[in-house]
């Protein structure tokens, strides 16, 4: 029984297409900034699938390094892939944006500079992960650093905030929440609903497909000894 | 346990002593840095002086990472690692002594390069050498608190000496930014206050991980 595949995937079609019909039909075009505006309904959601996947990451790996089972570290690895993808989605996005809006590509604020960690964080785990041969040793090595990384995140905030403090620099824009028009509140809270939907998506199929790997690597195994 | 500590400790210094390769390498890879950054300022600016502390701490990270490097390729090459780990002891004990060594080894260096560099790139830490000698402290620990973790780590990756930065720098982004922050407001002869802030930090960083890499560790080199 395929729940992910019979009722999840359908669902999540119908979602993105008026998904799309909110953000570029039914949410009014910002006032200041055009129609610029509407990648914030990509951007953040982005950031919170990057935020759900590394808490996904965070609380398998521990789970993997207590009960030492298979599962919770497919589940942290998957994690960790769409966790690298959203963010780079999250800091492509963001530029995109600020061009326009900001005049200038990026800046080193502490949103931005913490984001660009995180990234280098999730890109690291990944890379140790495949630079360790022996798989077991690799998952748990990997659980390591993932469990580090997560405690390091809100300190790694707390230091660039108050280092960007003391390097005052001009207020652009204001904060993106403030005084939303209520059809572009219905737009935004369903486009983070469609992106939930679609990381439970994508976290289902990538461990369904690890799962199909490891139990044709058994087989492999089986057969050739 | 603090024998134990102690007798693996001096089982690294002793090594280190018949041969004095790391810290040798050590100190002079890090007089070239000073030579190299020097290069990427125009001759004669006047910006040196308010890079000097970012030099300072780019030249230690480097350095100290090139020591770290080292800290478990010899015990596993050598399948000196398997002996210890068969010792009757607590896996902490071989983390700690290792923790030590580190400490110790970057310690010594940064002691003899500081006045070095205080002569190449002009500035003065006498009046302050209180505070100073505290951050160094304080950030030298927490960079070898999480640089043994990661060493023990990355030793058994393919690419041993590429992988301890790709680990280690993003995760001790506090560290550097507390320490540079704090060495220039030290250079600049600011307030106790403003230089407790960022040690504050420090402390933090310092405490949670040596808690958090003392419990991980025994999951690193379990085999």
């Amino acid at each position: 029984m395929n729940v992910s595949k019979s009722i999840l995937g359908p669902a999540l079609f119908v979602c993105m297409l008026v998904n799309l019909y909110l953000i570029f039909m039914f949410a009014p075009t910002e006032s200041s900034m055009g129609q610029i505006q509407r990648i914030f309904y990509f951007h953040v959601p982005t950031a919170w699938v990057s935020g759900l996947s590394l808490f996904v990451l965070f609380i398998s790996s521990i789970l993997y390094l207590w009960k030492k089972q298979r599962k919770y570290d497919i589940v942290a690895h998957a994690a960790g892939e769409i966790g690298v993808l959203f963010m780079t989605m999250f800091l492509v996005t963001g530029p995109i944006w600020a061009r326009p809006v900001w005049n200038i590509w990026w800046d080193w604020s502490p949103r931005l500079t913490s984001s660009l960690v995180l990234w280098f964080i999730f890109v690291a785990y990944l890379m140790l992960r495949n630079f360790v041969e022996n798989e077991e040793k690799g998952a748990r090595l990997a659980a390591v650093f993932a469990i580090v990384g997560f405690v390091d995140v809100p300190i790694v905030y707390m230091s660039i905030r108050l280092w960007a403090d003391i390097h005052p620099r001009p207020v652009i824009g204001g904060g993106e929440s403030s005084g939303l028009h209520p059809d572009m509140k219905i737009a935004f809270y369903f486009s983070v609903f469609t992106f939930t939907l679609l990381f439970l998506y994508l976290l289902i199929q990538r461990v369904r497909l690890q799962k199909t790997t490891v139990a044709i690597s058994e087989m492999k195994k089986q057969i050739a000894y | 346990m603090i024998a134990k500590v102690g007798v693996l400790l001096w089982k690294d210094i002793l090594s280190e002593l018949r041969t004095k390769e790391l810290i040798f390498s050590m100190l002079v890879f890090s007089l070239m840095v000073a030579v190299i950054f020097n290069f990427s300022f125009p001759p004669g600016s006047e910006f040196i002086k308010d890079a000097s502390p970012g030099i300072l701490w780019m030249t230690f990270i480097f350095a100290g990472l090139l020591g770290m490097n080292r800290s478990f390729v010899y015990e596993v090459d050598t399948g000196c690692l398997q002996g210890l780990m068969l010792a009757p002891m607590d896996r902490s004990v071989i983390y700690i002594s290792k923790l030590l060594v580190n400490f110790i080894f970057i310690g010594t260096v940064e002691l003899i390069v500081t006045p070095l560099f205080a002569i190449f790139f002009d500035f003065s830490i006498i009046d302050s050498l209180g505070p100073f000698l505290l951050m160094l402290f304080l950030s030298t620990l927490g960079f070898s608190v999480i640089g043994t973790l990661f060493s023990a780590i990355a030793v058994n990756t393919k690419t041993r000496e590429v992988m301890l930065p790709i680990l280690h720098f993003p995760v001790v982004i506090p560290i550097i930014i507390c320490a540079v922050q704090a060495t220039s407001a030290i250079f600049q002869g600011r307030e106790w206050s403003e230089i407790w802030n960022w040690l504050k930090i420090l402390i933090a960083f310092d405490i949670i991980f040596l808690i958090l890499a003392i419990l991980m560790f025994e999951y690193v080199i379990e085999e």
